[in-house]
């Protein structure tokens, strides 16, 4: 067992693991964001540089600190580490720019996007974000793209996490480019049409951490906050038939995989439990889905008043004058 | 300080040819280590050299061989780096097309040092023309026994292939070579592993560039100590550098390291002064990644001594007063030049070829590149200067390769150097609307 620190919270790790999952070991507030990387998908992470850290001791046998912020989701725990996360005004400060650098060029369009409410760049700027933007140039825009008859491909809103292309690549045999061009000019490219007719192709939209990819049979059916999350079940020959149904008194808006705190898939659903069983007749109900996430999701019951804010006039905001 | 190593024979006729280097003690130093001396005695002495990376980065190249993981049951690869394509840098073209031996011969010898028996040699998909002097040489290279199988009858065997990119400039940086190589879309790789734990195929990989492998068989001749006892310091041995930009005989040199820059300039055995007998404004010393700066500092440090072509002697002052060594591509520019134009065109580089994976270089790249463009025609605002540099902080270190850095770093030092003229560019809209404005200095 190597032992690591994290914020000054010791813990002891098996050897390969990588300082973020050491910190959701932890858990809390130390844990660093991650807007890339999703455990299930192999070789995902170290792109959107979110999960920035500072190691300012390397092991035991090395107490030298590394000469630049490292990608906590794929850099190894070594025995003895320190790392530094929200202790860190370096970090937080870096991470400051990565949420900025993310939005540039995003559309914003989050009041008629249909990720708004569960979207983890929304949590990820509301917690680090400016408020306001220094960009003052065109944002570049792409054409929204079908991918097949039930998924919407909406590049403006990509930020280019490749999560969607390893899910393509690892449910259908070996399919490594999905992105075309290069640069801010990137998109996510056709290549991943041809798994639409794979049977688990759906689960691109449960790993896109923005609304780049929705469910078209959801689109602008309802805000998330107005649906319940339930825990549903059926008996699936293709699945484990585990999944999540998003309700409205008795009818189903929509049907996702049952996402964990990190918004992770516990289980990828298939197309048919996904796509074609909207009817509450099709699945057993466990009960109501407790989501376990700071996003603007988990808002919809009130559990305590907001003093009410009140605008002052304008004279009175004025800096007192010398 | 005329000291010729890699260059000593370029005039001699047909020196291109297996028979003429051969003649000329060409293959020499395979000869040698395949017979005298054990992998590890050829490891030894390049360590002994003090040879470092000519690639860009300067790292010990002995050091890196040591690095390769010999215990692994894979089989080990060596790279040739062939993929210049840094603005500025043209050495390593200069080499292969005049002397391909001499990087097949340094080839042959690392192969052995590392315990290679397939090497590649990934070449800029824009030098087509120099596969072909490539292969016509590695074909004399099998027919006279020195490569293939029990070559000179020691049992030792080796296969050298050419491999042709397709025109990015990202593909140079190691990883995103090797992904190129191994038929995949050329992104650098995220760190940990390194090559030489998990490189080509997922073997223990060596990445070195065409000038460090074509010096190995000179070394091995005139043995490690000799030639740290070339060149200066820490910086030991011969370096060519690629000078072009408003100078008088623009070409590839070969120096002694340790060169008076101002010597390089003016002298008429290398630069020849600056062209039309104008003014030195500015020079990029290693390639348009290192830092940019103004005549002053590249003459002499700030404490007022001369500089040298070395790496240390060019780093002096960190990147307030310094730059680096880098490649070697050596660009100066004269009175005549816009440096926020130039800012913006190397810029415009960077962000045509960032690969896209990491957020602050495929962001930050462009959104550099069109407030500098904003800048140079007419539309900057005050407050530009201070949010370039912003962003060019936030870009530097946080991103998966060093891209990224090479990116800021001209942005930031042409700011630190030059202010002047990116505060006259927004001042002034009417002047430099005028598409060919040339130097502000006119002007004021
Ligand atoms: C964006 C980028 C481009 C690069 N291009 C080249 C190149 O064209 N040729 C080269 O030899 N090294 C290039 N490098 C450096 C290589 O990654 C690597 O360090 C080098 O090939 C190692 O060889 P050396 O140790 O012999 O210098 C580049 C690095 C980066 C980050
Ligand atoms: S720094 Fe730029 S080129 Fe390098 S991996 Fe990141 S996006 Fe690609
Ligand atoms: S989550 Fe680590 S870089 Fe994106």
């Amino acid at each position: 067992m190597l032992k690591i620190t994290i914020d000054n919270i010791t813990t002891e790790v098996e050897e390969g693991t990588t300082i973020l999952q050491a910190a959701r070991k932890i858990g809390g507030k130390i844990v660093p964001p991650a807007m890339c990387y999703y455990s299930k998908l192999k070789g995902s992470g170290g792109k959107c540089r979110s999960c920035l850290v500072k190691v300012s001791r390397n092991s035991t046998v090395d107490s030298k600190p590394t000469s630049k912020l490292v990608a906590s989701c794929s850099t190894p725990v070594q025995d003895g580490m320190i790392v530094q996360n929200i202790t860190s005004p370096e970090v937080l400060e870096a991470r400051k720019a990565i949420v900025e650098f993310l939005l540039i060029n995003h559309p914003l369009d989050c009041p008629v996007c249909d990720q708004a409410g569960e979207c983890d760049l929304q949590d990820l700027s509301f917690e680090h974000g400016l408020e306001t933007t220094r960009y003052e140039e065109e944002r570049r825009e792409f054409n929204q793209i079908d991918i097949g008859e039930n998924i919407k491909l909406h590049m403006n809103r990509c930020i280019l996490c490749y999560r969607c292309v390893y899910v393509a690549d690892q449910l259908t045999e070996k399919r490594v480019h999905g992105v075309l061009f290069r640069g801010d000019a990137s998109e996510i490219g056709t290549y991943i049409g041809n798994v639409v007719d794979n049977d688990f192709s759906g689960n691109v939209i449960d790993v896109c951490p923005v609304g780049a990819l929705t469910d078209k049979t959801f689109r602008f059916k309802s805000r998330v906050w107005f649906v319940n999350p339930m825990n549903v079940h059926r008996s699936c020959t293709k699945c484990s038939g585990k999944a999540a149904a998003w309700m409205f008194g008795d009818e189903i808006y929509r049907i996702t995989g049952r996402k964990d705190k990190y918004g992770e898939l516990e289980e990828f659903i298939c197309n048919e439990c996904r796509f074609d069983k909207k009817d509450k007749k099709d699945w057993v109900i466990e009960g109501p889905r407790k989501i376990d996430r700071h996003s603007v999701i988990s808002q919809n019951h009130y559990e305590k008043i907001v003093k009410q804010s009140i605008i002052k006039p304008l004279e009175e905001r004025t800096e007192p004058q010398e | 300080m005329d000291r010729q190593i890699l260059l000593e024979h370029i005039a001699v006729p047909g020196i291109e040819t297996f028979d003429v280097f051969r003649s000329k003690g060409g293959y020499n130093a395979v000869a040698k280590v395949l017979k005298e001396l054990s992998s590890e005695d050829v490891v030894a002495e390049i360590k002994k050299s003090g040879l470092r990376g000519r690639g860009g980065a300067g790292f010990p190249t002995g050091l890196k061989w040591s690095f390769i993981d010999k215990k692994s049951s894979k089989p080990k690869y060596l790279v040739c780096n062939a993929d210049e394509s840094e603005p500025g840098t043209f050495k390593d073209r200069y080499l292969m097309e005049h002397l391909p031996h001499q990087l097949i011969e340094g080839m042959i010898v690392s192969s052995y040092a590392l315990g290679v028996n397939t090497a590649y040699i990934y070449v800029r998909g824009e030098f087509k023309y120099i596969i072909g002097i490539l292969n016509k040489a590695l074909r004399e290279t099998y027919s006279n026994g020195f490569l293939g199988n029990n070559i000179l009858g020691t049992g030792y065997n080796l296969d050298i292939h050419v491999h042709p990119g397709a025109g990015a400039y990202i593909c140079g940086e190691e990883t995103a070579l090797l992904e190129s190589l191994e038929g995949k879309r050329g992104n650098p790789r995220i760190k940990p592993p390194f090559p030489a734990s998990k490189g080509l195929y997922d073997s223990p990989t060596v990445v070195n560039n065409v000038e460090t492998l074509a010096v190995v068989g000179p070394i091995i001749n005139m043995g490690g100590e000799k030639y740290a006892s070339i060149g200066l310091g820490k910086s030991s041995g011969t370096k060519l550098i690629s000078a072009c930009g408003n100078i008088n005989k623009p070409g590839v040199f070969e120096i002694e390291m340790g060169l008076p820059v101002e010597e390089f300039i003016y002298s008429q055995k290398y630069c020849g002064g600056i062209s039309n007998n104008k003014k030195m404004k500015a020079v990029i010393p290693g390639g348009s990644s290192v830092p940019i700066l103004p005549a002053n500092l590249i003459l002499k440090t700030a404490k007022g001594i001369p500089r040298l072509l070395t790496y240390e002697s060019l780093s002096e002052g960190g990147f307030e007063t310094g730059t680096m060594l880098g490649s070697g591509g050596f660009i100066v520019y004269d009175e005549d030049t816009c440096i926020v134009r130039n800012t913006w065109n190397l810029t415009r580089f960077y962000h045509h070829e960032s690969c896209g994976q990491c957020s602050p270089c495929r962001e930050g790249t462009g959104w550099m590149e069109k407030v500098l463009h904003r800048i140079e025609t007419g539309e900057g605002r005050s407050h530009d200067m201070d949010l370039l540099v912003s962003i060019a902080s936030k870009i530097e270190g946080n991103t998966i390769c060093p891209l990224g850095d090479a990116a800021a770093w001209p942005v930031a030092s042409a700011i630190r150097h030059f202010r002047n003229e990116f505060e006259f560019h927004v001042a002034h809209p009417e002047i430099v609307k005028i598409k060919d404005h040339g130097s502000i200095e006119k002007y004021t």
